[in-house]
């Protein structure tokens, strides 16, 4: 029974030890400890957030690289396209320009030709009404060259009158 | 008897009424006590044996009266496996080292008349070994059974006396505390020094040791059973964790400073589980208190039955707690002292060496095998004395949820 009989003096040394102890390690270990430990946790719970950020913003910014990059290339193409498109344009502007002031200039040209085939059938016509008036006039004078040719003429020109 | 009481009483905590579901994982810790009862209970059986071979000796050699009185004084000093084993297990007022060399302590008497202090040593004679009486300040003492007990005039016993005196001692187990203390302010005020001297930075040798056991008892002790309120009871949490254990370890060591049974004492065990109780008592909330005056949702008539036995539980817990530490820990030195006094039982006195020898390395194994287990039950106790305290702290300040005891009952 000595075993399970709990003996007085052990009792008060082994509270008073244990209590002094407790106060002192809780005062002057286990405070700062566990002050410590969870102050460092929370520095690398926070170093780890960080770094999971810049995670993420890295991820951002490649991103926007990327982004920036399409941009840049489709501007480029956009860029190309209306220059290309341009010089379509141009070039067909020209070339219309060029096919309009050929016609201009051909056209010009046969109005001229008119002109001149005109002027020079005026002139023939002229000279072949100054021909005609000429052989004409000898015609005539040769005709009218006696009175009684011309007295005949008369009469058939007032039968012909008469006619009509 | 005794062990199977133990047995039974251990076993009554199992469901301490409204207990979370982690108590239920130690499967082991009902194997160790079952392990320490039927070792109890063999080693009666032996020392029975023992002193009926003993007996019939003396009876045997007295009746011969043989003119060998050495063969003689060897049989009647028979070995005594039981007596040597509770002479090693209990507290003792000097410490023993080998043979006849014993370190006096200091004995601290109370007595109505005042203190007194004087060493163990004046209890034995140097030159016989006998023990002797000695005549302090106020009475006359005698060391009977490592009880100090006072002498009468008439130079008889005197009860009344006796029971007036308290003893404050420094035995054997006290220093044990002392030397636990002394270590554990040592460890953890340099491991304290580490941390404020290099803050925020990865630990280092002794630190890096303790941390995991520190980050242990916060995140596997503390936060589960205990809740959000769980920092309070931190300092006291790792206090009686690394007490135990370390008193636990030193217990161990068979040399000075260890092979002391102070945690496998019933007054150390005892102060201990005090400390919980006082402490879940002083915490309790009202929820804590109306569970156990008056448990929610239970008609009246029930209440009759059940209060009494909640009443019964709060104080049993803590009971409970005390003997399964000192049970434990008594257990694996019983079961070492076994052993080796199997040796001297197999060795017959030196008469048969072959027999000492054989049990010897049969013994010597076996004790290495249990020494590896008790190195597990050093931590395993300490661990469930922690555990179980701060289950008790975390019924104490638990908020109302009623959700889930209702889906435990």
């Amino acid at each position: 029974m000595k075993l399970v009989t709990p003996d007085i003096g052990l009792i008060i040394w082994m509270s008073l030890t244990f209590l002094t102890v407790l106060f002192l390690l809780s005062k002057f270990a286990w405070k700062p400890i566990l002050k410590m430990i969870r102050e460092r946790e929370k520095s690398i719970e926070d170093a780890l957030g960080a770094a999971e950020q810049a995670k993420v913003e890295m991820k951002k910014l490649y991103a926007g690289n990327e982004q920036l990059l399409r941009e840049a290339m489709n501007e480029r193409d956009q860029i190309l396209k209306i220059a290309r498109e341009t010089k379509e344009q141009i070039v067909a502007e020209a070339r219309q320009k060029a096919a309009e002031e050929a016609e201009r200039i051909v056209a010009s040209a046969r109005e001229t030709i008119r002109h001149e085939k005109m002027a020079a059938v005026i002139d023939l016509k002229n000279q072949v009404a100054s021909l005609s008036l000429e052989v004409a006039e000898k015609l005539v004078r040769q005709q009218l060259s006696s009175d009684d040719k011309q007295k005949e003429l008369a009469a058939k020109l007032v039968a012909d009158a008469k006619l009509n | 008897m005794f062990p199977l009481v133990i047995f039974l009483l251990l076993h009554r905590d199992k469901q301490p009424l409204f207990m979370t579901a982690e108590a239920r994982k130690f499967s082991l810790k009902h194997l160790i006590p079952l392990l320490f009862c039927l070792f109890s209970l063999q080693l009666a059986a032996q020392d029975e044996h023992a002193s009926h071979a003993a007996s019939q000796a003396t009876d045997s050699t007295a009746a011969a009266h043989t003119s060998d009185a050495h063969a003689a004084d060897s049989h009647s000093a028979a070995f005594d496996p039981g007596k040597m084993i509770v002479d090693h297990i209990t507290d003792t007022h000097d410490w023993h080292l080998w043979g006849h060399t014993h370190v006096p302590l200091p004995v601290i008497l109370y007595t109505p008349s005042g203190f007194e202090c004087f060493s163990s040593g004046v209890f034995k004679n140097h030159e016989t070994h006998a023990s002797q009486a000695h005549t302090g300040k106020h009475h006359t003492y005698v060391l009977e059974d490592e009880k100090i007990l006072v002498l009468g005039v008439n130079g008889e016993v005197d009860p009344t006396l006796s029971a007036s005196i308290i003893d404050v001692s420094i035995t054997k187990n006290v220093l044990t505390i002392f030397i636990v203390s002394a270590i554990m302010l040592l460890v953890f005020l340099s491991v304290a020094r580490a941390y404020t001297r290099k803050p925020g930075q990865a630990p280092k040798g002794l630190q890096s040791f303790m941390e995991p056991l520190i980050i242990f008892v916060r995140d596997d002790i503390a936060k589960p059973s205990i809740g959000p309120k769980y920092e309070k009871f931190m300092p006291y949490l790792l206090t009686v964790f690394f007490f135990i254990w370390i008193a636990n370890l030193l217990g161990l060591v068979p040399v000075i400073p260890g092979g002391a049974n102070m945690t496998g004492n019933i007054a150390v065990t005892f102060s201990l589980a005090v400390l919980t109780f006082i402490i879940t008592t002083v915490n309790g909330n009202g929820h804590y208190w109306r569970h156990i005056l008056a448990m929610p949702g239970v008609p009246v008539w029930a209440l009759v039955l059940l209060s009494p036995i909640e009443v019964l539980g709060m104080f049993l817990r803590p009971f409970v707690l005390m003997i399964r530490l000192f049970a434990n820990i008594s257990a694996g030195h019983i079961i070492a002292l076994a052993f080796f006094s199997l040796i001297f039982i197999f060795g017959d006195g030196g008469k048969s060496v072959g027999g000492g020898l054989g049990v010897g390395v049969a013994s010597w194994l076996f004790t290495t095998f249990m020494m590896c287990l008790e190195l597990l039950i050093a931590f395993l106790q300490a661990y469930v004395f922690t555990l179980l305290s701060a289950i008790y702290f975390g019924s104490a300040v638990e908020d109302h949820h009623h959700e889930a005891h209702a889906s435990h009952s």
